[in-house]
């Protein structure tokens, strides 16, 4: 079995010494994220195929809370996503072509993005625990007491799953925190832009997520 | 010293048939175990290493042998599989004439409810030669009813009705066992089921007696708890009437027809808006759950089952005593709607009589719910 | 000047930096390999103890060494605690750390510090399960069913699901990044088709941590929100679905159950093609069967719930996958088996363990058969039956593949031999011992004796006294092994490279190997298991 030394002009600055070169390092966490944002879809899925079987086991109880769910502040939400995608998308793009005022622009339009975000959604979850929606806060349902445990659930569910989501776009909040630092250190350019790239498949993924949950639970089937 | 058998008891027609599949499998395991520990022992031996210069050959495979031996054990397995499914198929398949009996499971005891009203705790009378259907229902968490001799389990879940039947074959007291761990006594959880010559189970059943039979229990539920006065005498069409319903096919306004059976009139008494009958509206009928607990469930489903067409007349007593398939109760006054069913097993296809003291017929009252007709929404 | 050492030990990744700090925030795949083997093997003996209390209690009928809610909460942790803290993580976080990087020719991991992180997420999810076992116990069952966990049980149950929830995203993580390393950090010439089987079995049991765990981290996250809130999600006095818990729990642990035996397999592969001195017979076969039962096995889950009352034609469906997925795992035994043929057979003690394997692997996988079939099921579920099933496969066989792939990778590890005849005659007791606990509990099954049984009827005392001795049997059987595994790490022989002559990239490398395995990243010029370099032969 012959040997092959590594060949010394691919030490890039940023190459990790268990890799042969950048190539394969970049290969490997892109590959890495990859993976991970799957074993999110099934965490995610398990969420919401459970969500699911019970919408279909009470469909009545279900037209009940979906009114009161707000569409257009969801709405809102979305158009907020969709674009903090859009700049995180040119964030990269900036860092490809390595310029740094603009990956920090760009970074930081996202944040805000992502900011406004949770505002609103806390402020829907303010206005449902003033509406006493809130499964451990003293839930009551005297619209509809013969939906009291089934809204109760669905009620369990909307707060599990969209909370799940908004404490993933804390963690995105996190990581376009640390792409700012870091952004400022080194030089991101062609040759290396992974980071930000990675960053915004995993901001691209919370954003699919929500893709999925507005309609689902503001949208489809609910009774105006 | 207790009696000690190696082999359990087969004392039920499911364990007979169950035992012929068991002791298949077990020798194919066995020829199956046996050719495998053989090969490799033969080959260790034969090609051990005789020196250092062992220069054994590269083989690298066989396409043909890969093949061989993924089909035939698969065919094999299929034998398995058939079988099998036969046999559980026919498990799940209670005959209609099969003898009914009620088993509540609650921390850490059986419940066992017979139709006349005879209870006992922790203990099971049958008889030999008669199917037997148990309905079962959890008080609290998962409990599961097993009964080795029978080679049958079954679990019992809360919010839920399962059902289990057999046909017992031969006399004697067999174990029965809580075969889902439900805390602390989940091994105390246990009894004995107790096959009898059928005189013999008569006889027991008859002196067992108790405070009436279940269905006249569930008909004084019927009336304390004020359901009567909806689903027997009501004139206003709000509800259902309820004679002859049980085993009818009920046309929902969902669109969808459902068999009325124990786990619809559980699940309507227990959560009403779940399924409203074509016609009728929903947000009338309480909920029950809290109210009632499983046994009475029971007796309130044994009561109903004993709603029968009437043919004029008062309401009257449930008669009490041993019967065949739970007491068949007396007759009901019409209250003056449509009957619930139009193929229901113990109606024919009359149209409602109207009563003497029925109203006449109002113009805006919904139309009775025919499961044969296509989309008969309308009034009449 | 004179030395004390007559010989200079050549710098290694055990030596070459010192300090407690070097050890716990190291980044070296072969550290953290080491860091996990001590980890599992503590909660090895604890799960053993729980074990061994259990099987005192069942010399007699009655519960009379503990009270019910004891024995309740030894089966339960000793579940919790093998499972979850032992074979899940047994096989890949130590062999599997240690030795894909150098199977595949690579210095490390893809991501050497998420290696550390996993091992963390260990230790922490460790912490909460010896907290709840601490604190009082729980008593659940390892299944955690509703609603007795999520309303009834009084019991530590919180701190024991957030121990598990916890542990599993260890699990995850290690998956994908085994997952990364096979696709990305291959050495030049190690295609696909010249992967050890070992890394194959290895690469399909990460696929199945990757997409399953996250299932099981969901659904224990609900039962721990329902046990808090009392929201409903799981109690059907309050509108929720106990059944769904078991769809969603079992939808992971049926899988989790490959995870818990696909590596066992990887290892037998390296084993019988090293003491044969043959290359495994049907290769190909080997490594796709290895995929075929990591896909089949996200499709069988239903098979633990045919008595729950679910649809008898949902049932049917999940009887008929479950045989299929037995396919592909006898396949593997055939082919281990025809490996032997022609071979140069020698009775190493990794090779006996292999012996082992493949007699307990087959009885376990037979029996399971035998769980698929309806009707047999029906009797049989929830009884000793399934208990003896699950023991022959998961101690059968994976611990014996674990103790074999111990043995056969010592040298490498630590540098050092065990005692060769002490090592075959633990196999030998463990063998016998295994046998005698697990095999009358089939018996024990048919006859209708139920688990989780604190006292149980007369008739099942004497088989009950047989399998507690086989117990203590077993028991000594382990026992050999941890003493002269320490015993060795100081006075064992020093290893070559190559003890066993066997081949494989990890054998090229010094024993123990270097910090950053190989000097020079190695190029693969010949397929796996070049053991003769004759012409291939085709046969059939």
């Amino acid at each position: 079995m012959a040997d092959q030394a590594v060949p010394m002009e691919q030490h890039s600055p940023f190459l990790q010494h268990h890799f042969d070169d950048l190539d394969q390092q970049l290969d490997s966490s892109t590959l890495g994220m990859w993976v991970f944002l799957l074993t999110e879809i099934m965490f995610f899925g398990g969420m919401f195929g459970a969500y699911t079987i019970y919408r279909s086991m009470y469909p009545e109880a279900f037209a009940s809370t979906s009114r009161h769910m707000i569409p257009w502040l969801g709405g809102i939400n979305t158009a907020v996503l969709i674009c903090s995608s859009l700049t995180m998308a040119l964030a990269v793009r900036s860092a490809q072509i390595g310029k740094r005022n603009l990956i920090r622009i760009f970074l930081i339009a996202t944040m805000i993005f992502g900011i406004a975000f949770i505002g609103v959604k806390f402020t829907e979850y303010y206005l449902h625990w003033k509406d006493h929606l809130v499964p451990w806060a003293g839930f009551q349902y005297p619209e509809a007491p013969q939906f009291f445990r089934q809204a109760q659930i669905l009620f369990c569910f909307y707060f599990f799953m969209t909370g799940f989501h908004a404490l993933h776009m804390f963690v995105g909040l996190g990581l376009l925190t640390w792409l700012l630092i870091k952004n400022e250190r080194i030089t991101f350019g062609p040759t290396y832009y992974n980071p930000v790239e990675i960053t915004g498949l995993y901001w691209h993924f919370v954003d699919i997520v929500w893709i999925f949950l507005f309609p689902l639970l503001y949208l489809i089937g609910a009774h105006s | 010293m207790p009696e000690y058998h190696l082999l359990p008891d087969a004392a039920a027609v499911s364990a007979t048939a169950y035992d012929y599949l068991w002791w298949y499998e077990v020798g194919i395991a066995a020829i199956m175990t046996a050719l495998i520990f053989a090969g490799v022992f033969y080959f260790a031996i034969r090609y051990r290493r005789r020196s250092e210069a062992d220069a054994p050959p590269m083989i690298e495979g066989s396409r043909f042998l890969e093949i061989t031996w993924s089909v035939i054990p698969f065919l094999v397995m299929l034998t398995f599989f058939f079988w099998g499914a036969a046999l559980y198929f026919r498990s799940q398949s209670p005959p209609p004439d099969a003898m009914n009996v009620y088993v509540v499971a609650k921390q850490w005891m059986w419940k066992v409810q017979y139709p006349n009203g005879v209870r006992e705790i922790n203990e099971l009378h049958v008889p030999v030669g008669r199917p037997v259907k148990l309905t079962m229902a959890s008080e609290d968490v998962i409990h599961s009813f097993f009964v080795p001799a029978f080679r049958l389990k079954r679990d019992v879940v809360p919010g839920r009705y399962n059902q289990m039947w057999f046909t017992a074959t031969k006399p004697g007291r067999y174990h029965l066992f809580c075969a889902e761990y439900c805390g602390t006594e989940h091994s105390g959880m246990i009894g004995w089921v107790t096959v009898m010559e059928p005189k013999d189970f008569q006889n027991w059943l008859v002196s067992g007696g108790g405070e009436g039979s279940m269905a006249s229990q569930g008909q004084k539920l019927f009336q304390q708890y004020g359901c009567s006065t909806c689903h027997l005498f009501d004139e206003q069409g709000r509800c259902p009437n309820l004679k002859g319903m049980y085993g009818s096919r009920v046309l929902l306004s969902d669109g969808r027809t459902v068999v009325a059976d124990e786990a619809y009139i559980r699940e309507s008494i227990l959560d009403p808006n779940a399924k409203i009958v074509a016609g009728f509206s929903r947000d009338i009928m309480p909920t029950f759950q809290g109210v009632l607990n499983e046994e009475q469930v029971l007796e309130l489903t044994e009561y109903i089952k004993s709603l029968a067409e009437t043919h004029g007349g008062i309401f009257t007593d449930v008669q009490t005593g041993p019967t065949a398939g739970g007491g068949r109760g007396g007759s009901i006054a019409n209250a003056g709607q449509g009957s619930l069913d139009t193929r229901g097993t113990s109606m024919t296809n009359q149209p409602p009589r109207p009563e003497a003291n029925a109203q006449a017929q109002d113009a805006t009252q919904p139309p009775a719910p025919l499961a044969t007709s296509a989309g008969t929404g309308g009034k009449r | 000047m004179s030395t004390e050492r007559r010989e200079v030990t050549p710098i290694n990744y055990l030596n070459a930096t010192t300090g407690w700090k070097s050890w716990l925030f190291t980044t070296d795949h072969k550290r953290i390999a080491v860091l996990y083997l001590i980890s599992i093997t503590v909660f090895f003996i604890l799960g053993g103890i729980f074990a061994s209390l259990m099987r005192l209690e069942l010399t007699t009928p009655q519960g009379d060494m503990f009270s019910s809610d004891t024995y309740n909460k030894l089966f339960t942790m000793h579940g919790v605690v093998m499972i979850f803290f032992f074979l899940i993580p047994s096989i890949p976080a130590t062999l599997g750390n240690f030795l894909i990087p150098m199977m595949v020719g690579a210095r490390d991991l893809a991501f050497p510090k998420v290696n550390l992180l996993s091992w963390y997420l260990y230790i922490a999810g460790g912490i909460f399960a010896l907290a709840a076992i601490l604190a009082g116990g729980v008593d659940t069952g390892w299944t955690f069913y509703t609603p007795y966990s999520t309303t009834y049980s009084n019991a530590y149950v919180m701190p024991a699901v957030v121990g598990v929830f916890i542990a599993g995203f260890s699990s995850i993580l290690t998956g994908l990044n085994f997952i990364v390393t096979v696709h990305k950090m291959r050495a030049p010439g190690m295609t696909w088709g010249r992967l050890p089987l070992f890394v194959w079995s290895m690469y399909a049991t990460s696929l199945i941590q990757v997409l399953g765990t996250p299932v099981i981290a969901i659904t224990l996250a609900l039962v721990g929100l329902e046990r808090v809130f009392h929201v409903g999600i799981f109690d059907p006095a309050i509108g929720g679905d106990p059944i769904l818990f078991q769809h969603m729990f079992w939808f992971y642990s049926h899988p989790a159950v490959y995870i818990m035996i696909l590596p066992g397999m990887g290892v037998i592969s390296e084993v019988v093609g090293c003491f044969s001195r043959k290359r495994p017979f049907g290769y190909s076969f080997i490594a796709g069967s290895s995929l075929a039962i990591a896909v089949l096995g996200f499709l069988v889950w239903g098979h633990h719930m045919f008595v729950t009352g679910q649809s008898m034609y949902a049932s049917m469906v999940f009887s008929m996958l479950s045989f299929l997925v037995a396919v592909p795992s006898a396949i593997k035994v055939f082919n281990w088996t025809a490996t032997m043929y022609k071979g140069s057979v020698s009775y190493n003690t990794p090779m006996l363990y292999a012996f082992g394997f493949i007699g307990l692997f087959t009885i376990g996988g037979l029996t399971g058969l035998m769980l698929a079939t309806l009707a047999v099921d029906v009797h049989v579920t929830r009884t000793y039956f399934v208990v003896a099933h699950f023991h022959y496969v998961m101690v059968g066989g994976m611990v014996m593949a674990y103790l074999g792939g111990l043995h056969f990778w010592w040298p490498k590890i630590t540098g050092r031999m065990y005692p060769e005849i002490w090592a075959r005659i633990a196999a030998a007791i463990t063998f016998v011992g295994f046998n005698l606990t697990f095999g009358p509990q089939f018996l024990l099954g048919y006859m209708g004796m139920v688990r989780r049984y604190h006292s149980y009827a007369p008739e099942f005392q004497p088989l009950n006294v047989l399998s507690s001795a086989g117990a203590s049997i077993l028991a000594v059987g382990y026992a050999i092994p941890f003493v002269y595994f320490l015993w060795s790490l100081t006075k064992g022989e020093k290893a070559p490279s190559n003890p066993w002559g066997a081949k494989g990239l990890e054998w090229e490398t010094a024993s123990p190997p270097p910090t950053f395995n190989f000097d020079h990243t190695p190029v693969v010029t010949e397929p796996a298991y070049a053991y003769a370099k004759e012409e291939e032969v085709h046969v059939g």
